[in-house]
């Protein structure tokens, strides 16, 4: 029996739940707005909300000044290969945890989940030296090795979650049927396994994207991300209002629609299936 | 099912990922612990070069100054503030979002965006756009009203970060929550409600239990994340102000001060805390999650 809810009380939830909403989203919302005013609209006072003249110069500006493109192509490289290198390496692991598991499978996974709680600032100072002896310092490769490393356990976590809710029983009714190991593959293990996999890339090329310690310390010119092109406008370049928030607008704009897409997977994947 | 053979195909398989992640762990981890025994100061004039050993020196120059408490009890008033604001207010915000509303989808998009916003971009825009003492919106607010302005992260930064953060993660912690509301026996809460049992008590005794594991994950996915918090300092306020985290007290010693015999002694300290930390979690997550 659904509870009859009275209208009244329905608007009091909408407008309450609308307000905070709105109040949360409104940083976002004054970038991407303040991202299309001059530098003097920008730091207007009192300031000024809709009703100025909209301008895409700063775009053509950020874009121009500090060729936004070449970061753009950094992250996409950087958060495109280390999901791209951690898959190849967490399908087999994960695979094998969930469908043969041994004794100490608990253990090792709890094993790695605890690498990710090694502070990342203890052992910098060894993988820069590292870095520089191979000669790979600021190089996209050496960036996209760090970034998967950093993500790898949480990887192989989620797909290790996703594999453990394929129901062996179907496995086993392929094998009774005759179904020899390569149609099982392909026709009963594929079909199952894809959205997992296909989740875990989406949300680990969000981290990826925004990962910040690692390419903020390991990069300094030829592979620096985006996150590093932000920070870059920390001071004074970041007096310039306007083209701060072009730089922002772009640099979470895709992210941001990829997220939202992935919100239920999110759930999901990063509380390893603990909350559905 | 699982054969001898299948048995060494697992092993095989999931050898890549353990000696990867064994190696990633181990070697710096060695390398931190022998620089934390060396007197090695790469660019200080005269170079003093990894001179081992200088026994337990770095430790106790470390431990004892008081940066070092400093750090320790700031990294545990930003984690434990953002942790307490963000749970407290993603249970408020879960159980709003749960009622019948219009334009119930749309709202959520709005609430979980921050938390997909790059830590440097929202750092920035928090910095410059909102707290600036001149031209930030919460200083023109506080003008409307008459009052005035605070000047965010020089007046209050610990406070200011903690805002920052928990603006990132309040997100996370409402969207796991929400899920979680959303599972509850609505007919359990029905009888509760028919029964007279007041929205407090109804809250207390049903929504909040349920909701304990779906807390349990939220906490223990944010300090894994929170322990290491940087970009946001290091963009603010640099480490000023009483705002060094232990993580951002090493950074400084290794890579500004480019003492790396003192730094990694306090690596290995942070090590060894974010342990203590670990195994404590690990045991509740032992406990509630079916490996």
């Amino acid at each position: 029996m659904a509870r009859a809810v009275t209208t009244q009380k329905k608007a009091i939830y909408t407008v309450a739940a609308w307000g905070i909403g709105l109040l949360i989203f409104f940083p976002i919302l004054w970038t991407f707005l303040t991202s299309f005013k001059t530098e003097g609209t920008a730091v207007a006072d009192p300031p000024v909300f809709l009703f100025f003249d909209w301008t895409t110069d700063n775009y053509t500006v950020v874009q121009e000044r500090s060729n936004y493109m070449r970061y753009l192509w950094n992250s996409v490289v950087i958060a495109g290969g280390s999901t791209l290198l951690g898959v190849i390496i967490a399908v087999p692991a994960a695979w094998s945890m969930a469908f043969v598991p041994g004794n100490r499978t608990k253990d090792i996974l709890l094993w790695m989940l605890s690498t990710k709680m090694l502070p990342a600032v203890g052992v910098l100072y060894p993988i820069y030296i590292v870095l520089i002896r191979l000669g790979v310092l600021d190089t996209k490769g050496a960036l996209i090795v760090v970034v998967m490393m950093i993500n790898l356990p949480i990887i192989i976590w989620m797909l290790y979650t996703y594999f453990k809710e394929i129901p062996v029983d179907i496995l086993e009714a392929a094998r009774m049927d005759g179904a020899s190991l390569r149609n099982e593959i392909i026709h009963v293990l594929t079909p199952m396994a894809i959205p997992g996999i296909a989740s875990t890339i989406l949300l680990n090329v969000i981290l990826a994207w925004n990962e910040a310690f690692w390419t903020l310390n390991l990069t300094a010119d030829d592979a620096a991300p985006l996150t590093a092109f932000i920070a870059s406008y920390s001071s004074p370049e970041g007096l310039f209002y306007a083209k701060l928030s072009a730089a922002s607008t772009m640099a979470i704009a895709p992210i941001l629609i990829l997220g939202w897409f992935s919100q239920k997977q999110l759930v999901r994947g990063l509380t390893f299936g603990a909350v559905k | 099912m699982a054969t001898q053979h299948s048995r060494s195909a697992a092993r095989l398989m999931m050898s890549p990922a353990v000696i990867l992640l064994l190696g990633w762990m181990l070697v710096p981890l060695i390398m931190t612990l022998y620089f934390s025994f060396t007197d090695y100061r790469p660019v200080a004039l005269p170079p003093t070069v990894a001179e081992c050993c200088v026994g337990f020196e770095n430790y106790v120059r470390f431990f004892t100054a008081s940066a070092f408490m400093d750090s320790v009890w700031t990294t545990l008033i930003m984690v434990g503030g953002i942790l307490a604001i963000t749970v407290v207010g993603g249970i408020l915000l879960a159980i709003l979002l749960d009622q019948p509303m219009w334009g119930q989808g749309v709202v959520r998009i709005l609430v979980i965006a921050p938390f997909f916003v790059m830590p440097t971009v929202s750092a920035l825009v928090w910095k410059n756009m909102f707290m600036d003492p001149v031209n930030g919106l919460l200083t023109h607010l506080w003008e409307f009203f008459n009052a005035t302005p605070i000047n965010w992260l020089t007046d209050v930064p610990l406070f200011s970060i903690i805002m920052i953060v928990s603006w990132q993660w309040l997100p996370f912690a409402t969207l796991i929550l929400l899920t979680a509301i959303q599972s509850l026996d609505s007919e359990q809460l029905e009888a509760a409600e028919m029964d007279g049992a007041p929205a407090i008590k109804r809250f207390w005794y049903i929504i909040l239990p349920h909701l304990a594991r779906a807390i349990t994950v939220v906490i223990l996915i944010q300090t894994i994340f929170l322990l290491s918090i940087f970009a946001e300092i290091f963009v603010t306020t640099n480490g000023a102000f009483g705002t060094r985290t232990l993580t951002y007290l090493v950074y400084q010693r290794v890579l500004e001060s480019q003492n790396v015999g003192l730094g990694s002694a306090g690596g290995i300290l942070a090590v060894i805390l974010a342990n203590i930390v670990a195994i404590f979690l690990m045991r509740i997550v032992g406990k509630n999650l079916d490996a």
